[in-house]
């Protein structure tokens, strides 16, 4: 029970991450229907600027709650200007170009930022420095450790905080007005450019939290983390409903919750030795067991198919994912 | 008017160029004997220089990169010519795939002999092609027995094999920490799995019981699924065969956990970079590197990296310094850089190099290779015991048997393979300039290895 109860856990921590990353997706393809690629590596550019200033700061005698502030603080502005910086200059041109170029740029400006990095900082993994003490808390035998609770709560806190903004302020209603017709919207007098520009600014600003997020809970940043991460989170928002701030948000945590029991399960369940009967049963299924011995069918190595093979059936049974079907209404 | 005048004019003109060239019809006189450029030999390196593991790769670039620039310092004249050495370095990202393509573009571009590849994984696809092409390649750290097994005459390996190392860290693990449990992760690469494989194998003969296999893979750094799932196992140790990017995050996230498991890793895991990933949470990590720690390579070795790359080897470079070397010595002595040519005077090597001395075996294999078993102490891998011919050494026992001893009785023969070096240099001078980048790496031997001794744990 405590073993489920860590992988839990572990599932909610890695489900936040990717769903705070899935909503900068989300608010861009729900607003102009492109897939930002390059989203994941403006994570990753909020991982590295955060490690710069709190490694530089680190020495600084500064209390530490302020140094990990002062790196969020510098992480999110860059990551923002980063975001519109990509919207400029390399969708803003094409928009009204077939739907595949932006996308080739995407990809290329993932590529560019990615190298940008590794010139900047070196190819080595970087340890995330910890200078703020990480106390774990038992509950059972299952350990719960500060980052993960201010990772949690924090995701939760800013997708309450990203929901208010788009249904409840006028700049909201504006987003809403662009993402359902963009020539409409500018006919009513709303500035459309200055609109999708601030989607990826917001996106890109959530960004660098979930980078911080990531390299404070894994203790490693480095060139090539953005790539998973967005294509996880990726899925993530394709899972609960691209387009959909509450989707975003349900396919990370359903995400990374199977990703974690996958895990930990896939390996039990298809160990054929634990199946009723057959340490008893006769031929070499009876040999192949003896002593307590395992025949594991799926190793953990399978926790990848097992994540996206969930997406699979989900767009099968529902192609616009889990809630998905508000398109009209998608921020 | 106009268009006739052209047309003649150029038929003039044509005519003029004609006759100008019958009269230049006698072959042009011999251009005065300038010296003639340097023939250019090309050595490939490859390794990944991009992604997880790009710092593991650069450190194996720049082992043979210093090689290379310092036989063109010295100077080197193979078949009479001048020869100038050039080092074609290759990003094979750790990826079989790019690794064949690069390696293909490699034997098209007729490089003359391969330093790579860094893994197991893209070395042992990478060397079909190779032999092939017949260019014989010397790999510093593919650790997979399969790459020497495959009976291909140029392909070589100046590290140790898994099937030593292996039984080398699961036999100081099974006598020294006695576990009842052990649980093997891989990251389910050649080598990652391989290595694990062995370690497998050799803790069930030694009467561990083994949990089933866990594996990530070489980019995983979330492994908290994986632990907490064997944690509930309660195994008294865990191996993990991987590299230090996934090795660094999965220490650090089983301390987390709180499993006080001891954990035991491989050679790609076994640098200084865990301690920095994993923080506090890495000390007592046992790790095994299958070949001699990189503070016992030769001094001059390490002094000149120092200061051509402004940073310390971190893993295999003196093992890609060797293997650059080696193929430099091989083309001299057969004083030819023709792959077909030069091939036996390298399988038939007798090398001092940075890693001590190296001699290959019918397979390719480094003859007697050395592991070394580390245990990560004050933030430091720090040696333990080096396995030598299946002996157990201390780091001091090591440096007294490779070191010189001139007031002892006569060392034994066995110690002589490290000596021959010594013995050159008492006599630098005479010795040819060219031969000595080889040998220098030897008087160095014995320095850094004392000096290291004191810092060594003091076995009880």
């Amino acid at each position: 029970m405590d073993i489920l109860l860590q992988q839990i856990i572990n599932g909610l921590t890695t489900g936040s991450v990717y769903a705070v990353v899935a909503l900068g997706y989300t608010m861009v393809y729900g607003v102009i229907q492109l897939i930002n690629f390059a989203h994941g590596e403006v994570v990753m550019i909020g991982a590295m600027v955060a490690f710069s200033i709190i490694t530089s700061l680190a020495g600084s005698g500064m209390p530490p709650l302020a140094i990990v502030l002062a790196g969020v603080m510098a992480a999110i502005p860059a990551c923002m200007a980063i975001g519109y910086l990509l919207e400029r200059a390399a969708y803003r041109p094409l928009r009204h170009a077939p739907r595949l170029a932006p996308l080739i740029t995407a990809i290329g400006m993932s590529i560019i930022l990615q190298h940008a990095a590794l010139l900047i900082w070196g190819r080595n993994p970087l340890a995330f420095p910890q200078i703020i003490e990480n106390p774990s808390f038992s509950i059972g035998s299952a350990a719960i450790s500060a980052v993960q609770i201010t990772i949690i709560l924090l995701s939760l806190l800013m997708m309450a905080g990203l929901s208010w903004f788009v249904y409840r302020t006028r700049f909201g209603i504006a987003i809403r007005a662009t993402a359902e017709n963009v020539h409409v919207a500018s006919l009513m007098g709303i500035n459309a450019n200055r609109v999708i520009a601030a989607t990826f600014v917001i996106g890109a600003g959530l960004g660098a939290v979930a980078g911080v997020m990531y390299g404070s809970y894994y203790g490693i940043a480095h060139y090539t983390m953005g790539f998973t991460l967005g294509l996880k989170a990726f899925s993530a928002a394709v899972l609960g409903g691209i387009g959909n701030i509450a989707g975003a948000m349900l396919g990370g945590l359903l995400l990374g919750l199977v990703e974690a029991l996958g895990t930990g399960y896939i390996g039990d369940f298809s160990d054929l030795c634990r199946w009723p009967g057959a340490s008893e049963g006769m031929g070499w299924m009876g040999e192949r067991c003896a002593d307590g011995a395992h025949f594991v069918v799926f190793g953990s190595n399978y926790q990848d198919v097992f994540a996206f093979l969930m997406l699979i059936l989900v767009l099968v049974f529902r192609p616009s994912g889990l809630l998905g079907e508000r398109v009209s209404e998608r921020a | 008017m106009n268009v006739p005048t052209k047309t003649l004019s150029l038929a003039v003109i044509s005519a003029v160029a004609l006759m100008g060239c019958g009269k230049e019809e006698p072959p042009p006189p011999p251009p005065v004997q300038a010296p003639p450029p340097p023939m250019v030999i090309k050595i490939g390196s490859v390794a990944p220089l991009t992604g997880g593991i790009a710092h593991l790769g650069k450190d194996n670039e720049n082992g043979a990169r210093l090689a290379v620039d310092e036989a063109n310092a010295a100077g080197v004249t193979i078949g009479g010519k001048k020869v100038k050495f050039e080092l074609v370095s290759e990003d094979d990202q750790a990826d079989p795939k790019v690794g064949n393509t690069v390696a293909q573009k490699l034997v098209d571009a007729k490089v003359a002999g391969i330093v790579g590849h860094l893994n197991s994984g893209t070395t042992i696809p990478a060397s079909a092609i190779y032999n092939g092409a017949g260019i014989p390649m010397i790999s510093g750290s593919a650790t997979n027995p399969a790459l020497t097994e495959q009976g291909f005459k140029g392909v070589f390996r100046v590290v140790g094999r898994d099937d030593q190392q292996g039984p080398a860290v699961a036999n100081y693990l099974a006598t020294n920490n006695k576990p009842k449990t052990v649980a093997v992760i891989d990251d389910a690469t050649a080598y990652g799995e391989g290595l694990a494989n062995e370690v497998e194998k050799t803790l069930k003969a030694a009467g561990v019981k083994v949990l089933p296999r866990e594996k990530g893979t070489d980019k995983t750094v979330d492994w908290k699924a994986v632990l907490t799932k064997i944690k509930g196992k309660k195994p008294d140790a865990v191996f993990y065969g991987g590299m230090d990017a996934t090795g660094g995050p999965l220490l650090k996230q089983a301390r987390e956990l709180k499993m006080t498991a001891v954990f035991a890793f491989g050679d790609g895991a076994c640098t200084d970079k865990m301690a920095e990933l994993a923080g506090a949470a890495a000390e007592g990590l046992v790790c095994s590197q299958a070949g001699i720690p990189v503070q016992a390579s030769g001094k001059k070795f390490l002094d000149a990296y120092k200061a051509k790359f402004k940073a310390d080897p971190i893993l295999y470079s003196p093992f890609t310094y060797d293997a650059a070397n080696m193929i430099i010595a091989a083309m001299k002595k057969a004083d030819s850089p023709d792959p077909a040519k030069y091939l036996p005077a390298l399988a038939a090597s007798d090398h001092n190099g940075a890693s001590g001395n190296i001699k290959f075996d019918e397979k390719g294999d480094r003859k007697d290779a050395e592991m070394t078993i580390f245990t990560l102490k004050d933030g430091k891998i720090t040696p333990l015991a080096i396995i030598k011919g299946g002996k157990s050494l201390t780091l001091d026992e090591y440096a007294a048997l490779s070191a010189p001893a001139p007031a002892a009785a006569p060392a034994q023969p066995a110690a002589m393979g490290g000596m021959q070096g010594m013995s050159g240099m008492a006599a630098p001078a005479p010795a040819q300039p060219a031969a000595m980048s080889g040998m220098q790496g030897m008087s160095g031997m014995a320095a850094p290895a004392a000096a290291q001794a004191p810092a060594a744990p003091a076995k009880k």
